[in-house]
């Protein structure tokens, strides 16, 4: 067995010839955290029997809650040839959703472990971040994990990573976190590979930002890379893309535990606690610099994090408004991306109208708000921000489609995006159906080896935040994947659709839709709307609309018997509960005009399944 | 009743009833229902609490039942006394099932002068059995008479065989004016028991059964839509789709069918499901259940109600034997109403009677009462006299009635 590091190198004290700074790219289950695990065991950072006991289990937890996994900065040692080496792991997340933080992440490191799945290839997610990690010059580390898996294809698929960032197919190391084969090499790689980070100990401070997590207990949580100068305890710094300044409380390493240090210089991984309690005094891609000596500049790549898309979130139970605004504030203290105002629905009461960097931020939110705040949620469908120009010049910045102007609209811009699919080959005829259904443009195609092709595609970023990349999945069987990044806008026909129950419009299922689609989803969501709303005493008429004019029509016919015949040989108690049910279920009905329209329908009306679509052809 | 039990509160051993029952005890008729947990047959849909010959043995067998029944009333008898409550005559017993006449009628005779010598009858005392037209004879009919019996219900169901076959009921259509003859000859009035909506039963065979029905000159009907409950053997078929769904629609017609039928025929309804020729051949035990009367439910998994408390009892019939054999009330659960709950059955089960529900009493209900006006479920007339009765339309709807007047 390699050596473990016997002594370890002494945080604040350094040099930096003996650091390694590193990430693991890798698509979310091809076995980063096994690896990473495994990584931290055999550097003796946690010990062997407590792995299960004290790691494992809180980065289940962390993994279960989604989004704070991606705070993780840890230092470890290993030694080679006699000499002790700093080992800073640091996590990037992994979806495209988070770009801009895994750029940052990436800013951090001098070098990259390409980590795929040795009986699945390269995903489109890790394609991206690959680039990310390429433009940032990181040095390449390419990884094989679970080669213990019988299913697994090294020969091909380290043919394909060869391929894809030069080298020979020998090169690519095999590993399994599981079994812990090829740990070691891929330690002692990193050392030798990796070049050291390079920086001025005698300059002004300067550490970028990568992460910053808020900690109930601590308050937020700063992790910093130091790129010249030195930080310590009990100084101000000051953030330089605010100009707020703070008080150093505490500087450290994380391994993985939080261990305070005398500081971090050039080249060091760590964390500061300054005793704020908000993120966005502390925004990832910030320059820290010290206040008495502060630098000239900051560091390159700073940018404020931009919502891309947009839902209304409504309590089912509109009493929880105020444990859903008090929940969003808490949540806005740990995702500088996430942006929210209040927001009024007719049909749905009072809401918050949120941002989002994409789809999968919007999932992971609703679903912590749901799960660590107990709230029932109804989320609208997903919308894009439109620029409405009214003939009279006027510009309209629309993030719901109820504040679509009513004006003369002279021109419309929708946000664009490019995106990168990747398949095998024989889904490529699929994939170009689905991306010009879907209003796409093709930039090109190009094989990553015989059987797996990427395609590039320009599409409305509208078109693919609903349901693309469900329907993407079925329609490859599951082996597509897709990356996307914002690509600039464009000029589109587009219209407004509204739903009309017995009359009345029903904002929360208004859409934006290209004039083509119109049609389509008026009569999509009336046939849905028709299934999910239950027979009222009076027939329903149910409509979508263009302005005045009526696009698709459908009607529910009225209920003509409500009674329970029975009452079983005096079991009262029976029918007074079946009452009490149908009570609390009228209470879980919002009332549209004369309507009553049950939650359900409202969640299921904003959701789509191709595969129920497909089950009724 | 049904298969599953409610939940609730435990019950005490001695059967002790909590003060709150002896308020407004002189308002409250008395009354006995008997379960008889047997039957020849299950039938298709039937989720009650019964049982056929060979499902059971040992102390719960039908021979030993009759004995079982007269010990939980002597039982009864020492619970309501030691609870305080004053001593009262029945005013209505029912048996009910299963199927009672599947117990010898000397047996039956038996429950009832247990009963009658533990409590004694009201003058004019309402005395029912539900029977299956196969297991009368015109002697088990007299015996009955005599016994003290008023009144006979038959389950009657339809008069048309294929949809017979589809409930698994095993009588001969025939055999039904046979029994009816029987029943008026030994004195006793007759309802008919019939469902809709079964599974295959066309209008016209509905039609056919209400006419059918009305031709033997009965002195009440019950008309019961056909409920699939969970696991009854309709229910699997339904799920395996041997037979075709509910259709709530077809339920509709068929009751507006029924009721203009049977209405043409000179009866009038009481409550949404019964039709009577006159006040006086009104089911009053049944009515019982509606105006929250008090009654003992004698037998497994009979249900009581006494005063605001609720209890039900064990379920299977050697359980029940024996907790009595143990001199322990036999009820698995119970529930105490509070006045909230108290009034919330009150509304759900007065508004579903002809004689409908005072207005005054619904409380914030009442705003809802010129809406109801308006959307043609309740009588306008009875309305505006104070009195809340639901129309045709109404009766269809009468758990939205319910769910719009009842306090938020």
């Amino acid at each position: 067995m390699s050596p473990m590091a016997r002594t370890a190198p002494v945080p604040a004290a350094t040099d930096p010839a003996i650091i390694r700074n590193f990430c693991i790219i890798a698509h979310i289950d091809h076995g980063k955290s096994t690896l990473a695990d495994r990584m931290l065991q055999f550097t003796g950072v946690v010990q062997s029997r407590d792995m299960k006991a004290q790691y494992l289990d809180r980065m289940d937890i962390e993994r279960e809650r989604g989004i704070t996994i991606k705070s993780q900065a840890v230092r470890m040692p290993w030694e080679r040839d006699g000499v002790s080496y700093a080992l800073n792991m640091i996590d990037t997340p992994g979806h495209v959703d988070f770009t801009y933080e895994v750029s940052r992440s990436l800013a951090a490191c001098e070098g990259a472990i390409l980590l795929v799945d040795a009986a699945q290839g390269i995903e489109a997610q890790t394609l991206a971040n690959l680039y990310l990690a390429m433009e940032n010059n990181l040095t390449i580390i390419p990884v094989l994990n679970k080669i213990d898996l019988p299913a697994a294809q090294p020969d091909k698929y380290a043919a394909e990573l060869a391929s894809l960032i030069g080298g020979e197919p020998e090169d690519v190391l095999r590993v399994s976190g599981k079994t812990g084969d090829g740990v070691e090499a891929l330690l002692d790689k990193i050392v030798h590979d990796l070049p050291a980070p390079i920086g001025d100990p005698n300059a002004p401070a300067r550490a970028m930002i990568f992460d910053s997590v808020y900690d109930t207990y601590r308050g937020v949580v700063t992790y910093v890379r130091v790129v010249d100068g030195m930080l310590h305890p009990r100084e101000r710094i000051q953030m330089m893309s605010t100009r707020a300044t703070h008080e150093l409380l505490e500087i450290g390493v994380s391994s993985p535990e939080p261990t305070p240090s005398k500081g971090l210089g050039v080249g060091e991984v760590g964390y500061l606690i300054t005793g704020v309690k908000d993120v966005r005094q502390s925004k990832v891609g910030d320059t820290v610099t010290n206040l008495a000596k502060p630098a000239a500049t900051s560091l390159p790549g700073y940018a404020d994090a931009k919502p891309m898309v947009f839902s209304g979130l409504y309590p089912l139970d509109g009493a929880d408004y105020p444990v859903l605004r008090d929940a969003l504030e808490k949540l806005m203290l740990n995702d500088a991306a996430l942006v929210y105002e209040p927001e009024t629905s007719a049909a749905l009461g009072f809401g918050f109208r949120v941002g989002f960097l994409g789809l999968l931020h919007l999932e992971i939110t609703r679903e912590r708000l749901e799960r660590e705040y107990k709230l029932d949620l109804i989320s609208t469908a997903p919308n894009v921000e439109y620029e409405v120009t009214l003939e009279d010049k006027k510009i309209v910045q629309v993030t719901n489609p109820s504040e679509y102007p009513t004006g003369k609209v002279a021109e419309v811009r929708e946000p664009m995006v490019s995106a990168t699919i990747l398949a095998p080959n024989e889904f490529v005829g699929a994939i170009m159906e689905l991306c010009q259904s879907r209003r796409g443009v093709m930039g090109g195609m190009d094989y990553l080896s015989e059987d797996r092709v990427e395609i590039r595609y320009r599409l409305p970023l509208a078109e693919i935040v609903f349901d693309f990349f469900d329907i993407l999945k079925s329609r490859t069987r599951g082996y597509g994947s897709l990356d996307w990044k914002a690509d600039g806008e464009q000029v589109a026909d587009l219209v407004k659709v509204d739903i009309m129950l017995q009359g009345e419009q029903v904002d929360a299922f208004s859409a934006i839709t290209h004039r083509e689609k119109a049609y389509a989803y008026g009569v999509m969501m009336t046939g849905k709307l028709r299934e999910l709303i239950p027979r009222q005493q009076f027939e329903v008429p149910i409509q979508a609309a263009i302005g005045s004019r009526i696009i698709a029509r459908e009607s529910i016919r009225a209920i003509r018997k409500d009674v329970l015949a029975k009452c079983y040989g005096g079991d009262i108690t029976r029918k007074r509960k079946l009452l009490e049910k149908q009570k609390e279920g009228k209470k879980r009905m919002k009332m549209v005009g004369r309507v009553e329209v049950p939650q359900e329908a409202f969640i299921a009306a904003l959701t789509t399944d191709e595969s129920k679509d497909k089950a009724k052809k | 009743m049904p298969s599953v039990l409610p939940l609730g509160d435990p019950a005490p051993a001695n059967g002790q009833l909590p003060a709150q029952v002896l308020e407004g005890v002189a308002d409250r008729a008395f009354g006995l229902y008997v379960h008889i947990p047997f039957c020849a047959v299950r039938c298709g849909y039937c989720d009650f609490n019964t049982y056929t010959a060979t499902e059971l043995g040992g102390g719960a067998s039908q021979d030993a039942y009759g004995g079982t029944a007269e010990s939980e009333i002597a039982f009864a008898a020492r619970a309501l006394t030691e609870s305080g409550l004053p001593p009262r005559r029945l005013g209505t017993v029912f048996f009910g099932g299963g199927t009672p006449t599947l117990l010898p009628a000397e047996d039956l005779a038996g429950i009832l002068a247990a009963a009658v010598q533990a409590w004694g009858l009201e003058p004019g005392a309402e005395v029912s059995t539900e029977a299956n037209p196969d297991s009368v004879t015109a002697e088990s009919l007299r015996v009955l008479k005599d016994a003290g019996f008023t009144r006979v219900s038959f389950g009657m169901q339809s008069a048309v065989p294929h949809v017979l076959k589809v409930l698994d009921r095993t009588h001969r259509p025939e055999r039904v004016p046979q029994a009816v003859q029987w029943a008026r000859e030994a004195g006793l009035a007759v309802s008919l028991d019939l469902i809709y909506g079964t599974p295959g039963e066309s209008m016209a065979d509905w039609e056919e059964s209400v006419r059918t029905a009305l031709s033997y000159e009965p002195d009440h009907i019950s008309a019961y839509a056909l409920i699939i409950e969970d696991g009854t053997k309709l229910a699997a078929q339904m799920r395996r789709g041997e037979v075709p769904p509910i259709d709530d629609d077809d339920h509709a017609a068929k009751y507006k069918l029924a009721d203009q039928l049977i209405s043409e025929a000179g009866f009038a309804w009481y409550e949404v499901s019964n039709w009577s020729r006159g006040e006086n051949q009104e089911c009053r035990h049944n009515l019982a259940y509606w105006r929250g009367d008090d009654w003992w439910g004698i037998g497994p998994g009979a249900h009581s109600h006494v005063g605001g408390v609720r209890w039900w009892n064990v379920k299977h019939p050697s359980a029940y034997a024996g907790r009595l054999a143990a001199g322990d009330s036999p009820a698995a659960g119970r529930e105490t109403l509070d006045p909230e709950t108290r009034n919330v059955e009150r509304v759900l089960l007065e508004s579903r009677l002809s004689s409908g529900i005072a207005i005054g009493t619904l409380g914030s209900g009442r705003t809802a009462i010129a809406g109801l006006i308006a959307d043609g479920l309740i009588e306008p007339a009875s309305a505006f006299a104070g009195q809340l009765v639901l129309t045709l339309r109404g009766r269809l709807l009468a758990d939205a009635v319910v769910r719009r007047i009842l306090p938020d």
